[in-house]
């Protein structure tokens, strides 16, 4: 059994009218049995509503199935006394970055996990200092966080989860608010905790070219996983992305369009060098 | 309906040791029929810039001219200029609040005092232009997808039918389809309606395929303001103040430096294709 592991997984969002009957059930997710191994790098897309948030927000029990299961670490979603132990297990990391920092100095919001927890304030100091170093913002520890940019604020967002030292991160559209300079930053970040600490991190985001490095994509739409593959195996099927609302990278969307018109490519080119790389083949021949 | 921007200033908190200028000596005009780009890092100014478009934010320094006229001269109309310039903030949809989607696209109409006809008659046609037939009239905004509600929330701007449509980021967090939905039907009421369209984004590669000139803001101060091709062949200073230019930019440009003969101001990925179909047809003929 991987990290996080979903079996059957349903879970209905019930409307009740004003005598408390039921007047709507919206099935969010339906059925859905995924299983992610520890130290992957998995993303998930879909369309608006989709379900996609909606499965995120399993991950940590932060939602509890209507049917179905949630292992977290082994840990069943449903068990009360396990909570804490799930929500130190997988931290979670929202779109915006100004509803998720609580403190008024950046190196105590990365501080308040950790403190809630109980650990000592020596092994706390430890933490921040390493986890403000991991997402490089050491520079900015005695800094108001409401004077730091948009990839700033959501770097430190990633340190405050960071310094509960989970085994894995769940990112709900962390890049959407931000520019692409913070763009870039937060998914370096991203990056680099995944391979060098090997955390695993399943990454939510309408953006498709964030995800091409992934080592698994799991699609949504309607409420169940509706393509599975590694970001080749995705992308390749241009037409029925676009189908799901979706896109593809730049690259992948030239490479195809010159594919139809002749010239001889790779059937999926995520990889900007890989791209010059045959174009110049092409060339030669 | 050209907007004049002379020399405009704004500092938060000015006389006080918290004082932070937030623009800087900017001078650019909005000409009529103009589909602008408006972008810039987190914290570079725009939004600051576009509240002064409708004066719901002062100037500290500096003068702004709508069609000839100051703002700030003493008698002019606020009200008249809010109702020529309508602005759609970020996340707009969070400011739906009518029991049904018909009722507040109604409720800015309503309060320019017109006839119950003319509003109804304005609410339908503002629906009509963001794609939103009669099925959704009577349903409740917080029933809507976050596409949907987004376009109810710019409908409820464009019934007070303006003459400049600014919307910031009017894309954020939509998936892709519904980011080319929106963004459709804005370059369209532009062509159609002759609408002069600001629009603030982060995303280089949707501004590259609809505006046709780019302001860059950067601390304050207007960076570029010029086309986007001519924008974007700057691409290494625009990374420098956290932004980027499209990807097939930097495609073209990796192809260029790796001795692949072709032109590296393409912005778009249909531009790149043909670009490159063209270096490689030259090639063959040869």
């Amino acid at each position: 059994m991987g990290i996080i592991k979903t079996e059957d997984l349903t879970y209905n969002y019930i409307r009740l009218d004003e005598d408390d009957k039921i007047r709507e059930v919206n099935e969010a997710v339906k059925d859905v049995n995924i299983d992610i191994r520890q130290g992957e790098f998995v993303a998930v897309l879909g369309h608006n509503g989709s379900g996609k948030s909606t499965l995120a927000k399993h991950m940590n029990a932060l939602l509890l199935p209507s049917e179905g299961t949630v292992w977290i670490d082994g840990r069943d979603s449903k068990d009360g006394d396990a909570l804490l132990a799930i929500r130190q297990t997988a931290g979670m990391v929202f779109q915006n970055p100004d509803n998720q920092i609580v403190a008024s100095v950046v190196e105590e919001d990365v501080g308040f996990g950790p403190e809630n927890m109980g650990v000592p304030t020596e092994e706390i100091w430890k933490r921040v200092d390493s986890c403000l170093e991991a997402v490089g913002m050491s520079a900015y520890r005695s800094s108001s966080p409401n004077r730091l940019s948009g990839g700033q604020k959501q770097r430190v967002a990633i340190a405050g989860v960071m310094a509960m030292e989970p085994k894995c991160i769940v990112l709900d559209e962390p890049t959407a608010m931000l520019d692409p300079g913070g763009r870039r930053e937060v998914l370096r970040t991203v990056r680099e905790l995944n391979e060098k600490k090997g955390i695993t991190i399943i990454l939510i985001t309408h953006y498709m070219e964030e995800v091409i490095h992934a080592d698994r994509i799991y699609v949504m739409d309607q409420g169940q996983v509706a393509m599975e593959g590694t970001p080749e195996e995705i992308f390749s099927q241009v037409e029925k992305l676009k189908e799901l609302r979706l896109d593809v990278p730049q690259v992948t969307e030239l490479a195809h369009e010159l594919r139809k018109k002749g010239v001889p490519l790779s059937p999926c080119i995520l990889d900007e060098k890989q791209f010059v790389k045959e174009i110049l083949e092409a060339r030669a021949r | 309906m050209a907007i004049r921007l002379e020399h405009v200033e704004y500092k938060y908190s000015e006389g006080t040791p918290m004082e932070t200028e937030a623009l800087h000596d900017v001078s650019l005009e909005i000409r009529d029929g103009e589909f602008i780009g408006l972008i810039g890092h987190t914290g570079s100014g725009k939004s600051t810039l576009i509240q002064h478009l409708n004066g719901l934010m002062r100037a500290t320094g500096g003068d702004i001219l709508y069609n000839g006229e100051s703002i700030y001269r003493e008698g002019f109309s606020m009200k008249e200029l809010r109702r020529h310039v309508g602005l759609v903030f970020q996340y707009p949809e969070y400011q739906l609040f009518e029991t049904d989607v018909f009722s507040d696209v109604c409720f800015g109409p309503k309060n320019q005092g017109l006839s119950e006809e003319e509003i109804r008659a304005r609410a339908k046609e503002a629906l009509e232009l963001v794609g939103m037939g009669e099925e959704y009239y009577k349903r409740s905004p917080f029933e809507l997808s976050g596409g949907q509600k987004r376009r109810a929330a710019i409908a409820g701007v464009l019934a007070m039918k303006p003459e400049v449509l600014i919307l910031d980021e009017p894309t954020a967090g939509l998936d892709p389809r519904g980011r080319d939905e929106i963004l459709g039907q804005i370059a369209r009421l532009h062509k159609e309606q002759g609408i002069t369209v600001i629009l603030v984004s982060h995303s280089m590669e949707d501004v590259a395929s609809y505006v046709d000139r780019i302001l860059v803001m950067d601390h304050g101060r207007l960076r570029f303001d010029d086309t986007p091709r001519r924008v974007f062949a700057h691409c290494r200073e625009l990374e420098k103040i956290g932004l980027a230019a499209p990807r097939v930019t930097y495609i073209a440009h990796a192809l260029a430096e790796a001795g692949f003969p072709m032109k590296t101001d393409v912005i778009t990925v249909a531009e790149a294709e043909e670009a490159i179909l063209c270096t490689l047809a030259a090639e063959q003929g040869k």
